[in-house]
């Protein structure tokens, strides 16, 4: 029978903490960018060659999307949004591998696989979207000091204090619309392809296959452009 | 009816009926981006930019219909 569940299971303990087996594979798509940042890095030469020149191509793509995106702030964010970019691209396409979701133990009553796609448990989506958010107000107070909390709480001016709750409230919904977009995507897309896998093994996956490689590069840039264009707006107020 | 019928066809219903109007929004979008597209072939990289936003909070709707579903079904 099929085993779908919402929520990533546990497999182990630490301590007192739990390790689910989405944390297991997020640990495994972090030793595979960390291996090719260093394999990438290792002697930096101005005529690169294999590993540098292909990472060159994805980080000069990125920077030129951006700059398009951005403008001229690009510099400062460039690193946080890239990095999101990368790590989301690389956990929804972890999700995909053979193996991640088929492999795993019997527990008494269910089904337990070992690895699980990193974004299709809700906790690292909601903990992406935190982090993007915060990073709003911080490039916020970074370039425009405290002028920036004028945003949000202005008392001289009725209807711009009441643009200034909505904005709180709008910046609170942007953590949910991040996290419930990215989990909904990759988690529906597990279901679609163990559906299909169920129904017809051999030859019906394969474009849904497709369709989640496509989907899955779709929604990491969505996220990465979604907050550098949140930050450009940020960063708009009072220049 | 019990409650396991009414997850079934609530289920069902939810995203059925949720997405409805993000496909309609998504439709509307594309159009709109396509028709500038062809008006201003200059500027197709910066449309699809924009097109591919707001295609994005488009089906979020649509997204948050499914995993409604899915937590009727399965929770």
């Amino acid at each position: 029978m099929l085993h779908i569940s919402l929520a990533a299971e546990t497999i182990a303990h630490i301590g007192p903490l739990p390790v689910t087996n989405s944390l297991l594979m997020t640990w495994g798509v972090m030793v595979i960018l960390l291996v090719l940042a260093i394999a990438s890095t290792a002697k930096l030469s101005l005529i690169p060659n294999n590993v540098q020149s292909i990472v060159e191509i994805v980080l000069e793509g990125l920077y030129s999307f951006f700059s398009t995106v951005v403008g001229r702030h690009v510099k400062m964010i460039f690193p946080l949004v890239a990095s999101l970019f990368l790590f989301i691209i690389v956990s929804n396409w972890s999700g995909l591998l053979p193996g991640v979701g088929t492999i795993g133990f019997t527990e008494p009553t269910a089904f337990v696989p070992l690895l699980r796609g990193p974004t299709a448990d809700l906790n690292m989506t909601i903990a992406l979207a935190v982090i993007a958010v915060i990073a709003m107000q911080y490039f916020g107070f970074k370039t425009l000091g405290l002028k920036y909390s004028h945003r949000f709480i202005n008392i001289k001016n009725p209807i711009l204090g009441f643009v200034g709750f909505l904005e709180i409230l709008s910046d609170l919904s942007k953590v949910i619309s991040f996290a419930f977009r990215l989990f909904g995507n990759i988690f529906a897309g597990e279901v679609l392809l163990a559906v299909m896998a169920f129904l017809m093994p051999f030859i019906a996956p394969m474009p849904f296959l497709m369709l989640e490689l496509f989907i899955g590069f779709i929604q990491a840039l969505v996220f990465s452009t979604l907050t550098s264009v949140f930050i450009n707006v940020s960063l708009a107020h009072d220049e | 009816m019990d409650l396991d019928t009414w997850r079934l066809i609530m289920s069902g219903a939810t995203i059925a009926i949720g997405g409805i109007f993000p496909a309609i929004a998504i439709g509307k979008i594309t159009a709109k981006a396509v028709e500038a597209i062809g008006r201003n072939p200059e500027s197709a990289s910066d449309v699809r930019t924009s097109m591919i936003l707001g295609v994005a909070f488009a089906e979020a709707i649509a997204i948050y219909g499914l995993v409604t579903a899915l937590i009727i079904k399965f929770v």
